[in-house]
């Protein structure tokens, strides 16, 4: 902006304005930063009505899960590390290794080593460190701040919350995958096209959009829970019961987020401007050669931009899968519900908490990562109306 | 661009619509007119019960569910007409609720209950979005350079949270005793319990509502104050135009698509309010639309789906959808009309 005297804010707007945005930032991570605390301590200290008691966890030191202040700094100390390494050193590290121009294998191997190394360290050195240093270290090695981690261990170890996870990420990356594939060569098409069934096809697409899910579920689930029988005409005994099973989710899903997909990679594509591929195909190259070969390579920044928001569709939702999956294949949205249902003991309701921010913490990572596309994502159709 | 390349790559997701949204919408519709039950016979069963001297003998009719010979229990689809509409609307308890003049009566019926506040829900949540989303982006657009992007980072976290997730974050906060209900409680000198009734649920609602969607207005419309016009805002200072009569007249016109996109875009999520009710597990006292289907297709206790009720609830749900998008359904109509002659 410019810095004309007349533009220039004064005083008290300034401070109103700086007050409105710390009131709302507080507002908007408080209850996140808040839930994290609590899945940490133990029930009594959770639910208390005093908010230091919560923070600091009386309940839980007493319990015999305190942190000293040498913890503390310590455990601080590993995550910046983690954070500073995992933004300075990994990616060079990633493109000196990868192997046969396959960036993103070797970057799905290195996230993965180094997620795993991370966990390592920080679960089963550090605590073990810890232990050993703090008898001699005299008031640095008192307990000040209550913090275990039972409700985790009992949430994925105990309860087998890491079968929602695989199930999660299947139904995830199945949905993303798809509906990359198919969106992209859609969207391409709507976007080269100006005739008039390119046109409707958006509006019927606008339609679909506004369609809540659970009109689209009442449609399915009669005919998934007897698939069996509908298809035994054409697959004979091999017809399979689509109800429960992760694929007709994906399929599902894939078709629910059809409509976003296509409008949002139009635009992009749009943005690629034709003479672009229309040189190729002057060069000889068909549609698809040109597709392949001119457009695939400049295509990315959008395609992952409309990744992003495949994989919150697919990560989030609730409404579908609780309904079209059973128990054994359910992912961790649905399987929560499970928890806060029972809301037995207090416990449990710790356990539901533990849960929950071990659903949010991947998302969190998320929006670090690609804040940048989720942005110009947000801003991506809006801006062309 | 020849039609036969257009269809080749438009084709795999077209027919992945017409298969998963298109032909569920037809059969949806289809099965809100039948109605598949089991079969009931009436059979004659004697008990007995060992007594003295004699057993104690009661033959009593019985109805139960007919069993094919795999011991499944065999159902018959039977054309209904409306009746699965009436039993979602009863129409005949409003009329009489009209009549009396009781018409708080109307909001005990499931259906009524879920459209009230599906729509109060709507109306309410659109201009506090706006509102917030708005002046969270003049602020930010104000604030020091440096500041923008952790601003962003943490404005995006409320939108980006698993929605059901979110709810009960909220709830957490407030359930029982916890730290919010303790403060409130102190500052109030009264005694608060945030679950026992409607409508303090409802303001937990629409609290988390405005929470959840106002950083994506804020985006949109930050995205838009990067590219209003310099030159007219200082012409506008140069005719004497106050702080506030630039934002009303210069910046909010420009603004005016976005801030339409926007609100199309909140009409049509906050229609379909549903994670809400299950974060906040308040199916006893308030209710959406689209909790209303989902509860006839969940199983009951007897592990059996109300598909029929569902599906009239859905194309009820259906009619709202299309009512809310007609406005926007001519537009586009109208504007590609002219666009073509």
């Amino acid at each position: 902006m410019s810095d004309s005297v007349a533009v220039r804010r004064p005083i008290w707007l300034k401070l109103t304005s700086g007050g409105f945005l710390a009131l709302w930032c507080l507002i908007a991570a408080f209850p996140i930063f808040w839930i994290a605390v609590m899945s940490f301590k133990v029930p009594v200290d959770a639910f208390a009505e005093n908010p230091f008691s919560v923070v600091f966890g009386p309940e839980t030191i007493a319990d015999g899960h305190g942190l000293s202040v040498f913890a503390v700094i310590l455990g601080l100390f590993v995550i910046g590390g983690t954070i500073y390494l995992a933004f300075n050193w990994l990616p060079n590290l990633v493109v000196r290794y990868s192997i046969m121009e396959q960036v993103w294998l070797s970057w799905i191997v290195g996230i993965l080593i180094f997620a795993i190394a991370f966990l390592f360290a920080f679960f089963i050195i550090l605590p073990s460190i810890i232990s050993g240093v703090d008898p001699f270290l005299g008031p640095l090695g008192d307990p000040v701040i209550g913090l275990t981690t039972q409700h985790y261990q009992a949430v994925w170890v105990d309860n087998e919350f890491y079968r929602n996870f695989i199930n999660s990420l299947v139904v995830t990356m199945g949905v993303v995958i798809v509906s990359l594939t198919l969106g992209t060569l859609a969207g391409f098409g709507l976007a080269r096209s100006g005739s008039n069934l390119a046109f409707w096809l958006l509006i019927v697409a606008l339609v679909f959009r506004a369609l809540p899910h659970s009109v689209l579920v009442a449609g399915y689930l009669p005919v998934f829970i007897n698939s069996a029988e509908i298809l035994r005409p054409i697959f004979g005994d091999y017809a399979p019961t689509l109800y429960g099973q992760p694929w007709a989710v994906i399929a599902v899903l894939v078709a629910i987020n059809q409509p976003f997909t296509i409008w949002m990679l139009r635009s992009f594509f749009q943005n690629i401007p034709a003479e672009l591929d229309e040189a190729a195909r002057v060069d000889g190259c068909t549609h698809f050669q040109a597709f392949r070969m001119v457009i695939m390579p400049v295509m990315w920044p959008g395609v992952i931009t409309t990744g992003l928001f495949s994989f919150l569709l697919g990560y989030n939702d609730f409404l579908v899968t609780s309904l079209l999956l059973d128990g054994q294949n359910m992912t961790m949205v649905p399987a929560i519900s499970g928890y806060f249902n029972r809301e037995t003991t207090t416990t449990d309701q710790v356990e539901a908490i533990a849960a929950a921010v071990s659903i949010i913490a991947p998302l969190f990572l998320l929006v670090m990562v690609f804040q940048r596309q989720i942005v110009s994502g947000l801003t991506a159709g809006a801006v062309k109306g | 661009m020849k039609f036969k390349t257009f269809s080749a790559f438009v084709g795999p997701s077209v027919v992945m619509m017409l298969l998963f949204i298109a032909a569920p919408l037809i059969s949806v519709f289809i099965q809100s007119f039948y109605l598949t039950q089991p079969i009931f016979q009436t059979v004659e069963v004697e008990t007995c019960t060992p007594g003295f001297l004699t057993q104690t003998c009661v033959t009593e009719l019985k109805s139960q569910p007919t069993l094919d010979d795999n011991g499944k229990i065999i159902t018959q689809t039977k054309f209904v007409g409306l009746q699965s509409y009436r039993n979602v609307l009863e129409l005949g308890r409003v009329a009489s609720a009209f009549s009396s003049g009781k018409l708080a009566e109307i909001l005990t019926i499931d259906f009524w209950k879920a459209l009230r506040f599906t729509l109060t829900f709507t109306l309410i949540t659109l201009p506090i979005a706006l509102a917030v989303g708005l002046g969270v982006a003049l602020a930010v657009d104000g604030a020091v350079r440096s500041l923008r992007g952790p601003i962003i980072f943490i404005s995006l976290l409320p939108f980006i949270i698993t929605p059901v997730i979110g709810a009960l974050s909220i709830r957490w906060l407030f359930i029982g005793d916890g730290i919010m209900t303790a403060l409130l409680e102190n500052w109030l000198q009264t005694d608060i319990s945030m679950f026992a009734q409607g409508w303090t649920i409802e303001l937990l609602m629409l609290f988390y509502r405005v929470w959840h969607v106002a950083p994506f207005a804020f985006v949109v419309f930050y995205a838009g104050l990067q590219t209003v016009n310099q030159d007219t805002l200082e012409s506008a200072i140069v005719d004497g135009a106050s702080r506030f009569e630039r934002l009303r007249y210069v910046v909010i016109p420009h603004l005016m698509p976005l801030i339409v996109f926007v609100a199309l875009i909140h009409l049509m999520d906050s229609y379909r309010v549903f994670e809400e009710i299950v974060g906040f597990s308040s199916q006893a006292h308030v209710i959406s639309l689209q909790w209303l289907t989902y509860d006839f297709l969940a199983p009951d206790d007897s592990g059996n789906r109300s598909i029929s009720r569902a599906s009239a609830s859905a194309m009820l749900t259906m009619i709202g959808i299309v009512l809310l998008l007609m406005p926007l359904l001519r537009k586009t109509w109208s504007d590609h009309k002219g666009g073509q002659s």
